[in-house]
């Protein structure tokens, strides 16, 4: 039966060749244009590691007190050197690493090369079992090598390309700024988009890291920090050594707490740390601290700008005009063939074969306006990426399922158009129309 | 022409007067809102930064292993800059370069508070851009007041540490916040946790912070000039080329840098990553995502205005096969074509007033809220205007070949069928 209504819905879609096709091109434009907004959206706003997501964590000690904070009551979402420290030698989560921004320079054994700086982050041992990294050759290094401030990496699948033609380099070793590091594992593909071990001092999007080396080695090598530095009541004294002692934030932290308990244990943990440090007279102030799961914090550091989610609602208003407007058309289409209702009517279809049908004819419309849709869809999102920084514009995908989306919202929408001029069209009454012809 | 009989015809028509009312009172909303942040952007993206921009590059270069914390590891990094500098001067196709850690507009950002005196409280924040006696000329940057830096006022610094420059030059814009009687030159300021006091001994025109977005709106304008010598690994080098040079300046000024330290590293990425850019890609980078929202909300815009008219041609086309009897019978009784397309003309304009007054009140609750969302500023009342004077004449213009198509029956058409 609802076959025969869409045979007839496509039939009828030639009938007003006009007003149907206005219809078709406001239905296009309108899932068009919110489905290239949405493409955006939700490249930016994924999660990147949605198995394990609401597992971790990341801590917020307040080291600035309430005159850095200008009235508010947030704390820095970074941590300076002795927070870290001290939260890495605690140890009181099942896993942990305080991780920041390095880009040492690569000097290459032949010296015709070019030597090239290579961004990276500095993380404890346990940051590869709580990032779920994928390992091609080798694996991360224990935490005897934290300790010990081995010189020890863990290289990227682009730089083991580069440096060794993509042969397993486990044990080779690479010279980084003036020293000498042995590789102990290489990464296979891995590029989480946002970034999510370092939201707090780094963009959130850009390219992969080529290496990761122990935080301890980092700072021992007085590795200084890529990312954002900002200090609160009072400035670091010069040289490296001053930085470490100062309330400068600098270095992002991550922990995995597996339950509710372990949550709670650590959150006492912070303010049993905050309140020793407000003894201990380094704190002047209450403790203040904040642990947020990946989800909040992602949100918490805005990494899909508030403009971005603008543009998203703007162009689902323009779908909702793009409804009344369809809702309009759609009425003059189907009340304009009244007398063709009237002698079907007449002739016995009840009320609900011809809501059916005009519904079916809504679908229709709207799988043709889909189509057309998907191809503006296409058009938008590659003009958009156009227009985007080359590591924002490589999020937008059109993928399988934003294809099907696509045409799901344009037949839904047309339908929900069409509710209202087909509720018209089904109380067409048989016996006014047959009189009137 | 009455409107009474417009109305009354209408009444017999309500789902499509309906619709086509809240399609306009929509559009409208979203329209002039979408202009009013069009050209927020437009004006934000047109500033002037205060520099000569053309002709101006900037080189990003590291060599690590140079460590700045031992003294025999700064006279190396001393070495090199003061080499560097020179062979760069001496470019044909330079005319002027210095050494620094940021420039207006390249996302470096590198901030402190000024206060007026030691035991004050932090006054205004300003970027601040380690200098020399070449900076001025170099960026362009006009005095209004004041003097330049001498070579022997600038010191060397590594690190982080307070910042205690014995003099500095600051933006009108600073100057007048800090000293609101127009009486800054000569005076001290402090820099944040220092007592040192820094004297001001010029005062510039203009010239822009190192983000095109400031947290703070009155920020963008408050640039400090330090005579400091940036003794670190990684810095940047500002260079003017000869007028009309600035392509060869962008082969052989990294040229020159390899020659003088080969094993430097002068980055090969892409945009911002890029280690040798231009002022104008600098610039572009810095106001890309603004020009992205303004391309959009101007599609949007455009969509929405030809959705709209699309709607008004087709109800208005279908109102009119509908009443193709009703017109013949006014043909016959007397009415000119005239009459016919002024009854549609009218018509619609009577829909379109209900909707743009219905819109003006929409813009300005979407207005109010977007303005708690997303730092956005109160509607004008002139895009408001605008707006509404766009719709009505969008409807008029829909409405015409329709309307066209009205006039042309035949008052024949009174006696067909019926």
């Amino acid at each position: 039966m609802f076959a025969y209504y869409f045979q007839l819905g496509l039939h009828s879609l030639r009938r007003h060749p006009v007003l149907t096709g206005l219809v078709i091109i406001t239905i296009a434009f309108g899932v068009g244009s919110s489905m290239t907004a949405y493409s955006l959206y939700r490249g930016m706003s994924g999660d990147p590691i949605p198995w394990k997501s609401s597992r971790l964590y990341f801590p917020q000690v307040d080291g600035w007190g309430p005159q850095a904070r200008n009235g508010g009551s947030e704390p820095a979402d970074a941590l300076d050197y002795i927070d870290a420290a001290a939260l890495l030698h605690a140890h009181r989560a099942p896993l942990q690493s305080a991780i920041y921004g390095i880009a040492p320079t690569v000097y290459p054994d032949d010296p015709s090369q070019k030597s090239i700086a290579t961004p990276g982050h500095a993380v404890s041992s346990e940051f590869f079992p709580m990032a779920d990294t994928p390992f091609l050759f080798g694996t991360g290094w224990s935490t005897a090598d934290d300790e010990n401030r081995a010189r020890v990496l863990v290289i990227s699948k682009h730089l083991n390309q580069r440096l060794f033609g993509g042969a397993n380099s486990v044990g080779k070793s690479i010279h980084l700024n003036d020293d000498s590091y042995r590789i102990v594992g290489v990464l296979n593909d891995w590029h989480p988009q946002p970034r999510f071990y370092d939201l707090a001092t780094n963009d959130a999007f850009g390219p992969a890291d080529e290496l990761f080396l122990p935080f301890a080695t980092a700072i021992d090598a007085q590795m200084a920090t890529t990312g954002n530095f900002g200090c609160g009541n009072k400035l670091p004294a010069p040289g490296f050594t001053g930085t470490l002692n100062s309330d400068c934030i600098w270095i992002s932290y991550m922990v995995e707490l597996d339950s509710a308990a372990q949550v709670r244990t650590y959150r006492d943990y912070l303010d049993g740390y905050a309140h020793a440090q407000q003894t201990s007279g380094r704190f002047a102030w209450p403790p203040n601290n904040r642990l947020r799961d990946l989800p909040v914090f992602m949100d918490f550091e805005q990494v899909v700008p508030s403009e971005t989610k603008g543009v998203v609602v703007v162009a689902f208003c323009l779908l909702l005009v793009c409804m009344v407007n369809a809702v309009g058309l759609l009425l003059a289409k189907f009340l304009s063939r009244s007398g063709e209702i009237g002698v079907r009517r007449a002739m016995g279809a009840s009320r609900m074969a011809i809501a059916a049908q005009f519904g079916m004819e809504s679908a229709a419309i709207g799988l043709v306006g889909g189509a057309l849709g998907l191809v503006l869809t296409c058009v938008g999102t590659m003009r958009i990426r156009g227009a985007l920084p080359s590591q924002v514009a490589n999020l937008i995908r059109v993928d399988p399922s934003l294809l099907l989306e696509t045409l799901l919202l344009a037949i839904a929408a047309t339908v929900l158009a069409g509710f209202y001029p087909t509720w018209r069209a089904a109380r067409v009454t048989p016996a006014l129309q047959l009189k009137m012809d | 022409m009455a409107v009474h009989p417009i109305i009354s015809a209408l009444r017999r028509h309500k789902a499509g007067a309906v619709l086509i009312t809240l399609q306009i009172a929509l559009t409208l909303a979203i329209v002039c809102n979408c202009l009013f942040l069009i050209s927020d952007k437009i004006e934000k993206i047109s500033r002037p930064s205060g520099l000569n921009e053309s002709d101006l590059l900037m080189v990003t270069t590291t060599h690590t292993g140079m460590n700045a914390d031992t003294a025999a590891g700064q006279a190396k990094l001393e070495a090199s800059i003061a080499g560097d500098l020179s062979a760069l001067r001496h470019l044909p196709d330079v005319a002027d370069a210095y050494e620094t850690n940021s420039l207006p507009l390249s996302n470096n950002n590198w901030a402190l508070h000024l206060r007026l005196a030691p035991d004050a409280r932090d006054g205004p924040g300003t970027s601040f851009f380690e200098s020399d006696a070449h900076t001025l000329a170099t960026l362009g940057v006009r005095l209004v007041a004041g003097r330049n830096f001498r070579d022997d006022e600038v010191t060397g610094r590594s690190g982080l540490g307070a910042l205690e420059p014995v003099v500095i030059i600051v933006t009108k814009h600073l100057a007048d916040q800090l000293f609101p009687h127009g009486d800054a030159l000569g005076k001290q300021v402090y820099f944040s946790s220092t007592t040192v006091p820094s004297t001001i001994i010029g005062i510039m025109a203009r010239m822009q912070t190192s983000h095109a977005e400031s947290v703070l709106p009155d920020r963008t304008w408050n640039s400090t000039l330090v005579p400091i010598r940036l003794v670190d690994s990684s810095r940047y080098y500002v260079v003017r080329s000869r007028p009309g040079h600035l392509a060869a300046a962008m082969k052989s000024v990294p040229a020159a840098l390899y020659a003088q330290d080969p094993q430097r590293v002068i980055p090969d990425g892409a945009d911002e990553n890029a280690g040798v850019r231009s002022f104008a890609q600098i610039r572009e980078q810095a106001y890309q995502s603004d020009r992205t929202l303004a391309v959009s909300m101007g599609w949007i815009s455009a969509i929405l205005l030809v959705v709209t008219a699309v709607g008004i041609v087709g109800l208005s086309s279908f109102w009119v096969g509908q009443r193709r009897r009703q017109i013949g019978i006014r043909r016959a009784l007397g009415a000119t074509r005239g009459n016919i397309l002024g009854y549609f003309h009218l018509e619609n304009l009577v829909i379109s007033v209900v909707g743009v007054v219905i819109g003006t009140a929409l813009a300005i609750g979407m207005n109010l809220w977007m303005v708690t969302q997303f730092q956005m500023d109160h509607l004008p009342v002139p895009y408001v205007v605008a707006g509404a004077v766009i719709l009505l004449l969008l409807g008029q213009g829909a409405v015409w070949a329709p309307a066209l198509r009205a006039s042309k029956v035949s008052p024949v058409e009174a006696t067909r069928s019926a």
